[in-house]
């Protein structure tokens, strides 16, 4: 017994200096280049616009946030902030600064940059699709509406403090510092560059642009004074565009490439993944992302609960999973498996026909209802839209459907009057930030029930969101658990109203070759989509 | 000829005035809202109203395509939605690379079609004629995705003799260009077959060859010369097929060109690059046949355009 616990003290001795050594990857290898291909055009890298999957970790690696996340996890540390500390009721947190971190242009980052930097994303000229995410600062509202030219709600106390003032406590406002809208520009060079300053970033990051032939590729190359001792292992890496999916996993295995970036096309999936020599590149990782049915409760039959969990029960996730060659995971609960508060012991509605017809029966519907799906129009949705239809004629329920462009099914999910069922596939929601709040109030909660929201249920119950606003006051670090226990209960209780049908949660596959290093969490990183540039190496 | 000129270049802007107006109403009808697609999913109905107005989306269809008008004529053709450059610098930038493939690709046409089609002609009924007429025929109806996907694995991958895509020296312009060649011979063959049969039943071959010619001298001055009149306006309609290729070729063999941006921008909606794209291909069209009317009447002497 002794000698155990003496074994496990040493191990742990060890495991604990190894992560002295290195703060993440003791066996990690310097220098090297490595090619990534696209085969769409980088949009921007400009960190207040920039808001697709392809542009985001690359944003990550040119500049940096006051927080950001452990590398591979969804847990939030320190980044450009050495310290924070937040005041009694939750409303005013004070950063304090790391010294030293200079700009790729040599200029050292000061307080007066981060100010700079958030009122940029605010302020209605950027255009930023991320400016909504500040509205809880002081001042949000006047400057959004171009009454103000600053944030009322940003101090800069010193050149290495900033403190900023909140409207109400908010327990999502350190994640909302460690996304890309919140990150760090220089003044002179957004000014310099203008409206160009996304072809030209210039930060802080473990990365600078050292090259972009527009069309072709984009070459980052080692940010040597970067603050972060010992990152990024890599000199260089290619990013070369306008490439062929097919043809880039051809390349793939000559060698020519070492990430393809938009991995797997949907046709060659399943050939690729039960191909012995293909198996061991492909990196597999939750998303943070669930697609669902909206059952929209204001609208009968659909405001009948026994209804929506008749409708909960007739559909079969596992077929429809099949459908799109195991891309996914079955879902029960509005939460993906790798968010913070998904409930891993709720077992959901199970498939079961007659137990759904029985309900059919007793809400007086024994003899079924047509009714209408709206989903978007390309491929593979309008074909999970027919395998949820089948199922739904089983227990006499005769569905439309309703197959649009994208913006039509958005707008006619919000309204009152139409689409009854909106299958979520195509604009389902995927998390800005690893979070449960941003599974709610967007999409869940009473305030985004209206004309033009996102809550295509039309979903509302005040008890929840009473709950929900109590679980996001909470912003100390002492009451994270008993917050996430809150969420947990909040998402449970939601399905007990049954306004959605989980389908299922997407996975995310990343090809990588063999002579790349690292942990496989870092091909996968839930917060650096797709990939993880600063810690990945050449073994 | 000052004045057929003239009058060509007046016929040729009413018709690029047609295209920019038909693409634009075209895509003002889409069901797509930019300002939503710009603001993100977070962002308030104010703010996507306050793109909206800096965007001048809000104006009536009229006002914003006059406005439009008044841009392209100073040369600014707007910016990305999504990529928020300006897009004659999106242009431009794969406006060399696209000519380069472009006059690599129809060179090939011509080459390999007329060849096959004086081939065909010589030895017309033939078994090599019918073969090759009948590859002609599987060169046009081939979809060029599927073929240009071929090709790549066949002689990229199989083979090793060319690079897998992408764009640089020679080596990299090989295959696409062979690619677009071969696919769109078939048209050229066709028809310099059937109009060199027709020059070669006329008298004055009867009479070169009467007077002892040789034949590899009669094919090449008397022949090809009358029977290649035809190929030339057929370059300048071809631009505009060669278009579509482009676009569908370009993205397979990760070429940085003109149809691989128009591709991108269709499926991301970015409307001021597809009007753009339009517009810069309506362009290059008109002028390739602009070009071709004015060089027929040097290659034959017989077609006055002062009489059109």
């Amino acid at each position: 017994m002794n000698r155990k616990a003496l074994s496990l003290a040493i191990a742990a001795a060890l495991f604990a200096g190894n992560l002295l050594a290195d703060d993440f990857d003791p066996n990690a290898k310097d220098g090297g280049a490595a090619v990534i291909t696209y085969q769409n055009d980088v949009a921007t890298l400009d960190p207040a616009i920039g808001y697709d999957w392809q542009n985001w970790s690359m944003i990550k690696s040119l500049f940096d946030g006051l927080m950001d996340y452990k590398p591979g996890t969804t847990e939030l540390t320190k980044n450009l902030a050495s310290d924070y500390s937040i005041s009694e009721d939750g409303t005013v947190y004070t950063f304090t600064l790391k010294k030293g971190v200079k700009f790729h242009n040599g200029r050292e980052l000061k307080a007066s940059d981060v100010k700079y930097s958030l009122e940029r994303t605010v302020n209605p000229k950027t255009q930023s699709p991320g400016a909504g995410f500040f509205s809880s600062i002081v001042g949000y509202e006047d400057m959004a509406a171009s009454k103000a030219e600053q944030l009322a709600g940003i101090e800069v106390v010193d050149d290495y403090t900033v403190k900023i003032t909140l409207k109400s406590a908010n327990a999502t406002f350190l994640q909302v510092m460690a996304i890309n809208f919140s990150f760090v520009v220089p003044k002179e060079e957004v000014e310099k560059w203008g409206a160009d300053f996304g072809k030209h970033p210039v930060g802080t990051g473990a990365y600078s642009l050292a090259e972009w032939k527009l069309g072709q590729q984009i070459l980052f190359k080692k940010n040597p004074d970067y603050f972060k001792a010992g990152l990024p292992h890599l000199d260089s890496i290619a990013f070369e565009v306008g490439q062929d999916p097919m043809v880039a996993l051809l390349r793939l295995q000559k060698g020519e490439v070492d990430i393809a970036g938009d991995g797997v096309p949907p046709a060659k999936f399943l050939e690729f993944k039960n191909d012995p020599k293909f198996k061991s590149l492909v990196v597999t990782g939750d998303q943070l992302q669930t697609g669902y049915l909206t059952l929209k409760t204001t609208l009968p039959p659909f405001d009948n609960l026994k209804v929506r969990q008749a409708v909960n029960m007739a559909i079969s996730k596992d077929r429809i999973v099949r459908i799109i060659n195991g891309r996914a995971v079955p879902a029960n609960q509005p939460l993906p498996p790798a968010m913070p508060g998904y409930d891993k012991d709720y077992k959901g509605y199970a498939y079961d026909v007659e137990g759904a017809k029985k309900l059919l029966a007793e809400a007086g519907f024994d003899k079924g209802f047509d009714t209408e799906m709206y989903v978007m129009n390309t491929d593979p949705q309008p074909r999970i839209a027919q395998a949820i239809q089948q199922d739904l004629a089983k227990v006499g329920v005769r569905v439309k459907i309703k197959s649009l462009a994208q913006a039509n099914v958005i707008a006619a999910g919000g309204s009152k009057d139409q689409a009854p069922m909106v299958w979520s596939g195509g604009m389902a929601w995927i998390a800005d930030f690893p979070d449960p709040s941003n599974f709610y109030g967007p999409i869940l909660g009473c305030d985004s029930a209206v004309d033009g929201g996102w809550n295509w249920a039309l979903y509302c119950n005040k008890n929840l969101d009473a709950l929900a606003a109590k679980a996001d006051s909470m912003a100390k670090p002492e009451q994270q658990a008993e917050r996430t226990a809150l969420w947990k209960k909040i998402f449970i209780d939601v399905m007990d109203d049954a306004p959605w049908v989980p389908i299922f949660n997407e996975q995310r596959f990343t090809v990588r070759s063999s002579r790349m290093g690292g942990s496989d969490a870092l091909y996968v990183d839930p917060v650096h989509i797709p990939v993880n540039y600063n810690y990945i190496y050449l073994k | 000829m000052l004045a057929f000129i003239s009058r060509r270049i007046g016929y040729s802007l009413l018709i690029l005035l047609g295209v920019t107006f038909i693409t634009y109403l075209l895509l003002f009808m889409l069901p797509a809202d930019p300002a939503r697609q710009i603001a993100g999913r977070s962002a308030t109905p104010e703010v996507v109203a306050g793109i909206r107005m800096q965007l001048g989306l809000d104006l009536p269809f009229y006002q914003q395509y006059a406005n439009y008008l008044g841009n392209l004529v100073q040369g600014d053709l707007g910016r990305s939605y999504i990529q928020r450059s300006p897009v004659t610098e999106l242009i431009g930038a794969r406006l060399r690379p696209s000519l380069e493939l472009m006059a690599a690709g129809i060179g090939f046409e011509l080459l390999i079609g007329i060849s096959l089609g004086v081939i065909a002609a010589l030895r017309r009924d033939s078994w090599a004629d019918k073969a090759l007429m009948a590859l002609s025929f599987i060169g046009v109806s081939a979809p060029q995705f599927i073929a240009a996907m071929l090709f790549l694995y066949f002689f990229a991958v199989q083979l090793d003799w060319f690079p897998m895509g992408g764009y640089g020296g020679f080596e990299h312009l090989l295959l696409p260009a062979l690619t677009l060649g071969i696919l769109g011979s078939g048209w050229y063959s066709r028809m310099v077959r059937s109009s060199m049969i027709e020059v070669l039943h006329q008298d004055f071959i009867r009479t070169a060859r009467a007077k002892g010619l040789s034949r590899v001298r009669v094919v090449l001055r008397h022949v090809l010369p009358n029977a290649i009149v035809p190929v030339i306006p057929m370059i300048g309609i071809d631009i505009g097929i060669f278009m579509g290729g482009l676009v569908v070729v370009e993205s397979v063999f990760g070429w940085p060109g003109i149809g691989q941006l128009t591709w991108q921008a269709i499926q991301q909606v970015d409307i001021p690059v597809i009007v753009g794209v339009t517009t810069v291909s309506a362009v290059a069209i008109v002028l390739g046949n602009l070009v071709a009317d004015l060089v027929i009447p040097w290659v034959d002497p017989r077609i006055d355009i002062k009489k059109h």
